[in-house]
C-alpha cells in the first residue's frame, strides 16, 4: 500500500531568500531556504476532527505512544490519569488502518498493546482493545527512556509502511540507564523513525527531553498540569497523522572550495544541523529533516566561497530535497533552489542584509540567549542571566515573537523591552522556567 | 545553396570556424580565440572566380569584372573621400573543390597552403584560405537576411566544460558543477554587422551581466532607398529584469521600424511610433511574474533607456528616451562632431535649468539618475526624435552611457572614433567598446556605429 505515486504525496518547492552581493574580497553567503510541501493531507490542528482520514487514504504508518509508568507517575495521581487519558484520545486520533502500539515504559520497556511483538491495526475494534488495555497501566518502576526507545523501533520496524512516527512521555529524568546508553539508544533509531517527546509536570530535565525530540527529529514541549495532556497527544497524533513522506533530506551541493559555516532549521524551531550531514557524492551532502505532512520551515544556509573579482558570478550552493535510498542512491523530490554569489562594486547592494536572514539570525540568537540565561541564572551568576535574558526580551519584541516574550516575561521582570533591560524575578515557577527553556526555540516568520 | 552571380558583400568566411567569433574581412586570427584562419577548411566551391573545370580562359567571369581577368571586383563603398575598396580575402582565387591547385593566375600564385608571403597591401592580401577536399559548399553562410540581431548569437561550440576551473562540467543552471562559477552568458558580449551598419555590446568588467540590447538592421524605403535602423537600449539596474526589459525594448523598437519604414512612414514618425511600440513591449513585462532568482523585498517594474537612429541617402533621425545618447562625427574630421540627443537624467536638466555647469553637473553622484526611461512605472512617456539633413557623409555613433562615460564630449568621442568608421563600422564599434573597457569597464557597454549617408549597395539584398 505504501505507493509514492499517490496524488496525495505532497509537491515540495524551495524559495531562497538572500543578499547575493558581495563587496570585493567578500566570502560568506547566507541564505534562507524555504521549503513547502504541498497538495498532500492536511496536518492536524487543534480545531480539525480526530477522523480525518477515510481508510486507504494516506501513506501506511505505524505508531508507537511510549508513556511513562515509572513509580513518580503517582505522585501526584493526577499525572498517571492524565497520562491514561491522553494516550487514550492519541489512540482516537490514529486513523484506521494505521499500525500502533502502545508501550509502558519505566526502567524496562513492556508491550501493553497489542503484545506478541506485534502491531495492531487501528479500526473501531482495536481502538477499544487499546483503550482496555490502558486500565492495566499503573506506575511502579525507574525510568530507562533508552530502553522504551529501542522496543518502539523493534516494533515499529516490523512492519513494512511508509511512515514511523513515535510519542513518547515522561514526568522523570533518566535515572535508571547511563547518559550514554540513551545517546546510543538514540544514535541507533535516528533515522528509523521520528518522535515527539513531552515532558509532564517538573521533575523532568529539559536538555534529555529535547535532546531525543532534536535526534528524532520531533517536537519538544512541556505539559506542566497532567490535565493538559490529552489536548496535547491528539495534537500530536494529528500531525503524525498528516505526515506524508518520511526520511526527506535537505541535500546541499557546495563549489569546490567552500566551507559551510552552519545549516539549521529555523522555523518552525531552530535546530541545528550542521553536524548531522551525511556525505553524498561530490560536494554534496544531506541533512536530516525526518517526514513531512503539509507544512513549510524555513532553513538557514551560510558558507564561506572563494572570493571571486568583482563582477563574478558563482554558484554558492544548491539546495535539492530528497529521499535517501538504502542502496546509497536517492529519489530526487524535484524542487531546488540556488544560492548566488555576485561580487559588485555597489556598496548599497552588497551592504544590505536580506530581511529574512535578519529576522533568522535574531530568532537563532533568540534560542541561544535563552538558554545561556538561564544556564547561568542557574549558576547563580545574577549578572550574566540579567545581561542574556535581557538581550533575549530585546530581540523577541523586535522580532514579533510574542509568545516567546509571553515566557520570558514570567521569568524576568521587563523595564524597557526595547533597549533590553530587565530585571530577574526573585522568584520563579519552575513550570515557567521550564516552559521558558523547552520553548525557547521557537521562531516566528518574518511579517511580510 | 544558389551560386551568386557577385562576390557577397559580406566576407564568406563571416565566423570563425573554432569558436563562431565573427570575423572581418582580412584577419589572419581570430581575435576571439587565436584560431589560425590561413587553416580554416577552403572555400565552398561556388566562390564566382573560380572555374570548376580548371580552364580559367573558360571561367565564367561576371560580365563588368571580366575585364580585370583574375580579380574579383571588391565591395563598392559609398560615399567619397573613403579609403578606396579593398579585396575581400575571400575574393581571391584558391584552390578548387577537389583540392588541387588551380592553374597559376596571373600576379598571384595560389599554391594550396603556402604561408602568406611578401608583405601583405591591404590588410586582405595576407590571408589564404585552402580548401578541404569535398569541402561543402553549405558550410559557410554567404548573404543572408539580417537576423534579428539577439537571435544571432551562436551557443558556444563543443562540449561545456567551465570557463573558470577548466575541470567541471557545466549543468543545466549555467554553474560550473565543479567551482560554482556562473558560465559567460551569450549577451555578455555580441557583436553583429548587417550591412553597412554594425554593433558591439559588452558586460564590461564590473558588472555580472549585461543589461544592454541593441537591435540593427537596414531595408528600402518605397522609393527603393536604403535606410539603416541602429537601436540601443540600456536597463534601469535598479529596476528587475532589466535586461530582459532592454532586450524587449530593443527588439520591439527595431520590428517597429523595419515594419513602417517600407510602407512609407516618414522616418520620424517611425521612430516616435517605435518608441511606443517598445515602451509597450517593456510595460508587458511589469505584468509577468518575476524570475525565481529576483527575491527582491520590493520590486520595480523592468525599465530601460532606449536611443536609435534611421539613417536614409538624406536624412538622419534619432529618437530617444533616458540617458543613452546618438552622437554625430563627420567625416572630414576637420569639421565638428555633436551630439543629438539630449539626455533624460538629472544632470542634463541641472544644467538646462541653468542651475550647474555641466562638469559641475555630471561630477555629481546624481548625475546618472535618469528622469525618463520605458517601464511601467514612467510617469509620462516622452519620445524625444530629432531629424536632421547632414550636409555631409559622416557616421552616426549610437551608444549607451557605459560608452559615453569614457568620451562625454562630442569632440572626445570623434577622437577615438578611427577614421575608417563608415567603411569598417564593426572595427569602429568594437575600438568605441575597447575605449571604455580600458577606461575600467565600469558598466554595460553598447555601441552601434551607422555611416551616413546610407550607402545604395547591399539594402536591398536583405
Amino acid at each position: 500500500m505504501a505507493n509514492f505515486s499517490k496524488s496525495n504525496v505532497p509537491q515540495f518547492s524551495v524559495d531562497v531568500y538572500q543578499n547575493e552581493y558581495l563587496p570585493d574580497g567578500g566570502r560568506e553567503v547566507s541564505a534562507i531556504v524555504t521549503v513547502t510541501a504541498t497538495g498532500g493531507g492536511t496536518v492536524g490542528t487543534g480545531v480539525s476532527a480526530p477522523h480525518l482520514y477515510s481508510p486507504g487514504q494516506g501513506p501506511d504508518a505505524a505508531v508507537a505512544i511510549m508513556v511513562d509508568c515509572s513509580g513518580s507517575m503517582d505522585y501526584p495521581p493526577t499525572k498517571m490519569r492524565g497520562a491514561r487519558e491522553a494516550t487514550a484520545a492519541a489512540i482516537d486520533a490514529v486513523r484506521d488502518g494505521v499500525h500502533f502500539t502502545v508501550i509502558d515504559g519505566t526502567h524496562v520497556a513492556r508491550e501493553v498493546y497489542p503484545g506478541g511483538g506485534r502491531l495492531a491495526v487501528a479500526d473501531a475494534t482495536t481502538r477499544e482493545q487499546a483503550k482496555q488495555a490502558l486500565r492495566r497501566l499503573s506506575a511502579g518502576g525507574g525510568t530507562a527512556i533508552g530502553t522504551w526507545l529501542r522496543l518502539a523501533d523493534r516494533l515499529l520496524s516490523s512492519s513494512e509502511v511508509a511512515i514511523r512516527h513515535g510519542i513518547l512521555l515522561t514526568d522523570g529524568r533518566n535515572e535508571h540507564e547511563s547518559p550514554e546508553d540513551l545517546k546510543a539508544a538514540l544514535d541507533s533509531c535516528a533515522g528509523r523513525f521520528t518522535c515527539d517527546a513531552r515532558g509532564v509536570g517538573t521533575d523532568w530535565e529539559v536538555k534529555e527531553v529535547t535532546a531525543i525530540a532534536s535526534a528524532l527529529l520531533g517536537t519538544a514541549d512541556i505539559v506542566a498540569d497532567p490535565a493538559g495532556l490529552a489536548g496535547d497527544f491528539t495534537q500530536m497524533m494529528e500531525t503524525a497523522m498528516g505526515k506524508e513522506v518520511a526520511d526527506v533530506a535537505l541535500r546541499l551541493w557546495t563549489p569546490l572550495g567552500t566551507e559551510i559555516k552552519f545549516v539549521k532549521q529555523v522555523a518552525p524551531t531552530v535546530a541545528e544541523l550542521t553536524d548531522r550531514r551525511t556525505e553524498a557524492g561530490p560536494r554534496a551532502g544531506d541533512y536530516p529533516t525526518g517526514s513531512w505532512g503539509d507544512e513549510s520551515r524555513d532553513y538557514h544556509v551560510c558558507v564561506e566561497v572563494p572570493s571571486a573579482g568583482l563582477g563574478q558570478e558563482m554558484l554558492a550552493a544548491r539546495v535539492s530535497l530528497v529521499i535517501p535510498q538504502p542502496d546509497g542512491s536517492a529519489q530526487n523530490l524535484g524542487a531546488q533552489g540556488l544560492v548566488r554569489a555576485v561580487w559588485t562594486d555597489d556598496m548599497a547592494a552588497s551592504t544590505s542584509i536580506n530581511p529574512q536572514v535578519a529576522h533568522y539570525t535574531g530568532q537563532a540568537e533568540l534560542a541561544q540567549v535563552i538558554q545561556q540565561g538561564l544556564d547561568a541564572r542557574k549558576a547563580g551568576d545574577v549578572d550574566g542571566a540579567t545581561a542574556k535574558l535581557g538581550r533575549a526580551v530585546q530581540l523577541a519584541s523586535a522580532s514579533g515573537n510574542a509568545d516567546t516574550a509571553k515566557l520570558l516575561a514570567k521569568v524576568v521582570d521587563v523595564v524597557d523591552a526595547a533597549a533590553g533591560t530587565v530585571r530577574l524575578k526573585a522568584k520563579v515557577e519552575e513550570a515557567d522556567e521550564m516552559t521558558l527553556e523547552t520553548r525557547s526555540t521557537k521562531t516566528v516568520r518574518v511579517k511580510k | 545553396m544558389s551560386q551568386m552571380p557577385q562576390p557577397s558583400q559580406r566576407t564568406a568566411l563571416s565566423r570563425c570556424p573554432s569558436c563562431e567569433e565573427p570575423l572581418e574581412s582580412g584577419d589572419r586570427f581570430c581575435g576571439a580565440c587565436g584560431y589560425d584562419l590561413s587553416a580554416v577548411p577552403p572555400l565552398p566551391g561556388d566562390s564566382p572566380t573560380l572555374t570548376l573545370s580548371g580552364a580559367l580562359a573558360s571561367a565564367p567571369h561576371p560580365p563588368p569584372e571580366a575585364a580585370s581577368v583574375d580579380w574579383p571586383h571588391a565591395p563598392e563603398t559609398s560615399g567619397s573621400g573613403k579609403p578606396a575598396p579593398v579585396h575581400l580575402a575571400t575574393d581571391l582565387p584558391g584552390t578548387d573543390s577537389g583540392g588541387t591547385a588551380l592553374p597559376p593566375v596571373p600576379g598571384r600564385p595560389p599554391m594550396p597552403g603556402l604561408p602568406p608571403t611578401g608583405s601583405p597591401v591591404s590588410p586582405a592580401t595576407g590571408v589564404r584560405f585552402d580548401r578541404p577536399a569535398g569541402g561543402e559548399p553549405d558550410e559557410y553562410p554567404l548573404q543572408a537576411p539580417a537576423p534579428p540581431p539577439a537571435g544571432t548569437a551562436t551557443p558556444p561550440a563543443g562540449t561545456k566544460v567551465c570557463v573558470a576551473c577548466r575541470a567541471g562540467r557545466v549543468d543545466n543552471d549555467g554553474y560550473c558543477e565543479n567551482c560554482g562559477h556562473a558560465q559567460p552568458r551569450e549577451r555578455d558580449h555580441m557583436e553583429d554587422e548587417v550591412g553597412p551598419l554594425a554593433a558591439v555590446t559588452d558586460r564590461g568588467l564590473r558588472h555580472h551581466r549585461n543589461e544592454d540590447a541593441y537591435a540593427i538592421s537596414h531595408t528600402t524605403l518605397p522609393d527603393r532607398a536604403p535606410a539603416l535602423v541602429a537601436i540601443v537600449c540600456d536597463g534601469v539596474s535598479s529596476a528587475t529584469r532589466p535586461d530582459e526589459a532592454s532586450l524587449a525594448a530593443s527588439r520591439a523598437a527595431g520590428d517597429s521600424l523595419m515594419a513602417a519604414l517600407p510602407q512609407g512612414t516618414h522616418p520620424q514618425q517611425a521612430m516616435h511610433d517605435a518608441i511606443i511600440a517598445a515602451s509597450h513591449a517593456v510595460n508587458a513585462l511589469a505584468d509577468e511574474p518575476g524570475g525565481a532568482r529576483e527575491h527582491t523585498p520590493h520590486q520595480n517594474s523592468p525599465a530601460c533607456t532606449l536611443v536609435g537612429s534611421v539613417v536614409t541617402p538624406t536624412l538622419l533621425v534619432v529618437g530617444w528616451v533616458g540617458d543613452s545618447r546618438a552622437y554625430w562625427v563627420p567625416l572630414d574630421r576637420s569639421t565638428a562632431p555633436a551630439r543629438l540627443t539630449e539626455d533624460d537624467s538629472w544632470a542634463a536638466q541641472m544644467v538646462a535649468a541653468g542651475l550647474m555647469n555641466e562638469a559641475e553637473a555630471y561630477a555629481d553622484e546624481r548625475a546618472h539618475a535618469i528622469t525618463g526611461w520605458l517601464g511601467a512605472d514612467a510617469y509620462e512617456l516622452e519620445p524625444h526624435t530629432a531629424s536632421f539633413k547632414p550636409d555631409r557623409p559622416g557616421v552616426v555613433v549610437v551608444c549607451t552611457d557605459g560608452l559615453w562615460n569614457y568620451a562625454e564630449a562630442a569632440d572626445e568621442l570623434a577622437e577615438i572614433l578611427p577614421p575608417d568608421a563608415a567603411s569598417r563600422p564593426l572595427h569602429a564599434a568594437r575600438v568605441l567598446v575597447g575605449h571604455a573597457l580600458d577606461g575600467g569597464g565600469h558598466d554595460n557597454v553598447t555601441v552601434a556605429v551607422v555611416p551616413f549617408p546610407a550607402p545604395s549597395q547591399g539594402a536591398g539584398s536583405a
